[in-house]
């Protein structure tokens, strides 16, 4: 049994001009200790899917249809109670500024013991060893010190660190880091990708990574799954997501990268932009920006379908077949 | 943290010296202090004499550094009417009306917390719709208005609530007499506090909730809810301390406005504090009290003030008091 089997998961937004669909029926599996990222542009739906996972969205967001199953039981069905305990302790999430994530009246300790306490029957001492363990692997220097300070009073890097250990600090099944190194510095972001990744092998945590960095993907996770506009549009081994993507806008993203260009060229980026939840053309969502655009793809959405290794959402995918595949970025 | 107690009290005193110049100035244009003190029988040479002696034809510079040294040492002048120390009149008075001042604050900080909590978690509950309702009627009504309609509903009509005075009081040191020793006391002290109070809850209760509301859209909110935490752990550790951190520092300030309002809501009680003092002080023209009067309330608003300040800095750590020195 897989540790977390999403079935045509629907999100949708109230609206005053009525509900709109943020996630299209998403379907994915999660094997135990396995690491999947989560890619596309801002507005794709990728935060949305992690925080549906937690069934943490935000109103106006609610869940319309499909099912969450993580470790047999459905999330989306859940009682507030259940989801409760559920949260934080089998499923930990990594938010994505850790200067606004930690609340800043408490200090590290009293918010590491909170979570704790919430989960299980400790006493303040105990709970206190055990988070001072947690900071002491994800190398915190002078944990004992950390635990009576103010968020305010340690760096985005360091913050992130200790995020990272709350989330393990009841031996997670699952995390799910949303863009967990967007908001830090340059040269801290392999440090944390690093910290994240190591954490993830040596606990056997599965790991839901949202970004938008295919750099990072291809370092840290073995699956990858492209989203556009609420669907995924292409999901496989990460391997192949990135060396030979199938899907146009998934060639867009890659030829993107700056490594793709010559210095001194311009990038090559993807006309157009997304669209809006509010202005979703018929058929396939990226046809308004697609070089391949067929008769078919004006009027029918493509359904997700295997091409080699990978699973493609494209009308239009055979003809790619003789295009020259992205170079190696990894 | 001593240097930062130690900038304060000299901002504090830069702003009393700004006060009593203003208190001075106002001293020196209201009325003739030689018709109250003489009346209009007295020959023009020898109220020049006087004028001399008094040293009313000093320069104003050199007045004022008299009135100073003077309110220094305690002296703000005396009473043309109660021909007695200013200060004393003052002090006198200045129990009653921070009884008064103590019970409204008691009123509205133990019910605008709650209220204002309830409101922001259950915006659409009936309840909510008819706290925030109400709040805007009291907040539209002039307290005075607010006390006449209590006097009229509860003790000429029902009877239940005696309509003015401080009612049996006990005497505890000095001139403190207090209201809380004596059942009579209480029940005296009940409607002026609610009247004093009428303004400030409403505007606490929406400010606490408007506060709130936005606190508990801020990513740790939602980071304690992804953790698993308990709904009232969320709402009263992580959101309730944030929350009342902006609403001390507008709060603290409030406290010294509402011994100013104490002046409506004492006249209406015939509460025998200094409000309504002040305002028979204006009618009799007895202008050091008028004068020592700014003096007081200006020195009670910069000490409330500063311990708001000194206060926040405890609850709030990001301020290290210590570090604030220069």
């Amino acid at each position: 049994m897989s540790l977390l089997s999403v079935r045509d998961l629907t999100v949708k937004f109230g609206s005053r001009t009525g509900p709109v669909t943020a996630l299209n029926g998403i379907s994915f599996d999660l094997a135990r200790g396995e690491r999947l990222g989560i890619v596309g542009e801002s507005g794709a739906g990728k935060s949305i899917t992690g925080f549906a996972l937690m069934n943490l969205l935000s109103k106006p967001g609610y869940i319309d249809g499909g099912q969450i199953l993580f470790e047999g039981e459905d999330v989306a069905q859940m009682s507030p109670r259940d989801v409760r305990a559920m949260r934080g302790d089998r499923m930990a999430m990594i938010f994505q500024d850790p200067m606004v994530t930690l609340n800043p009246v408490l200090t590290i300790g009293q918010q590491m013991i909170e979570t704790l306490k919430a989960h299980r029957k400790l006493s303040t001492q105990e709970a206190r060893q055990i988070a001072l363990v947690k900071l002491k692997e994800v190398y915190i220097p002078s944990p004992q010190d950390r635990l009576d300070q103010y968020p305010h009073e340690l760096s985005g890097g360091m913050r992130q660190r200790i995020i990272i250990a709350m989330a393990l600090l009841l031996d997670p099944k699952l995390i799910i880091a949303d863009e967990p190194t967007t908001a830090l510095d340059v040269t801290i972001q392999a440090d944390i990708m690093a910290l994240l990744l190591e954490m993830c092998q040596s606990n056997q945590v599965g790991l839901i990574l949202i970004t938008h960095d295919l750099g990072v993907v291809s370092q840290v996770t073995e699956r990858t799954m492209v989203m556009y506009a609420g669907r995924i549009i292409e999901s496989g081994p990460t391997r192949s997501i990135i060396n030979d993507p199938q899907h146009p806008y998934t060639q867009g993203l890659i030829n993107a990268l700056p490594q793709q260009t010559p210095p001194g060229q311009r990038l090559k980026q993807i006309p157009g932009t997304m669209p809006t939840l509010a202005t979703m053309p018929k058929g396939c969502p990226f046809h308004t920006r697609c070089a391949l655009v067929g008769e078919g793809c004006m009027t029918h959405v493509p359904s997700i379908n295997q091409f080699g290794s990978s699973f493609v959402a494209c009308h239009e995918v055979h003809r790619l077949q003789n295009e020259v595949p992205a170079e190696d970025v990894s | 943290m001593i240097a930062y107690l130690i900038k304060r009290v000299f901002q504090a005193i830069a702003v009393m010296l700004v006060i009593s110049l203003i208190g001075f100035a106002i001293q020196g244009n209201l009325g003739d202090p030689l018709r109250e003190l003489l009346g209009q029988s007295v020959s023009e040479q020898v109220r020049q004499q006087l004028r001399d002696e008094l040293g009313l034809n000093d320069p104003f510079l050199v007045q004022y550094m008299r009135f100073l040294g003077n309110a220094i040492q305690g002296d703000l002048g005396t009473s043309y009417f109660f021909k007695e120390p200013a200060l004393e009149v003052i002090l006198k008075k200045l129990p009653a009306t921070l009884e008064l001042v103590f019970g409204a604050t008691v009123i509205i900080i133990g019910l605008s917390i709650p209220l204002g909590v309830f409101t922001a978690i259950r915006p659409n509950a009936v309840f909510s719709r008819l706290i925030l309702a109400l709040s805007i009627v009291g907040l539209s009504i002039p307290v005075f208005l607010t006390a006449i309609l209590m006097i009229f509903a509860f003790s000429v009509e029902l009877g239940w609530m005696p309509s003015f005075g401080r009612g049996e009081v006990v005497h505890v040191f000095g001139y403190w007499q207090t209201n809380f020793a004596t059942k009579d006391g209480w029940v005296h002290i009940i409607m002026p506090s609610i009247a004093l109070s009428s303004i400030m809850l409403p505007m606490f209760i929406r400010l606490i909730r408007a506060e709130m509301i936005e606190v508990l859209q801020s990513e740790y909110v939602r980071y304690a809810q992804a953790k698993g935490i308990a709904p009232w752990r969320i709402y009263f550790v992580h959101a309730l301390k944030n929350t009342l951190l902006p609403v001390i520092t507008v709060g603290g300030v409030q406290i010294g406005t509402m011994v100013a309002y104490t002046i409506l809501t004492e006249t209406v009680f015939s509460w025998p504090g200094m409000g309504s003092m002040f305002l028979e002080a204006v009618n009799r023209v007895d202008t050091p009290l008028i004068v020592a009067y700014l003096i007081v309330v200006g020195f009670i608003f910069v000490v409330t003030n500063t311990i708001v300040d000194l206060i926040y800095g405890l609850v709030n750590p990001t301020i290290k008091l210590g570090r604030m020195g220069a």
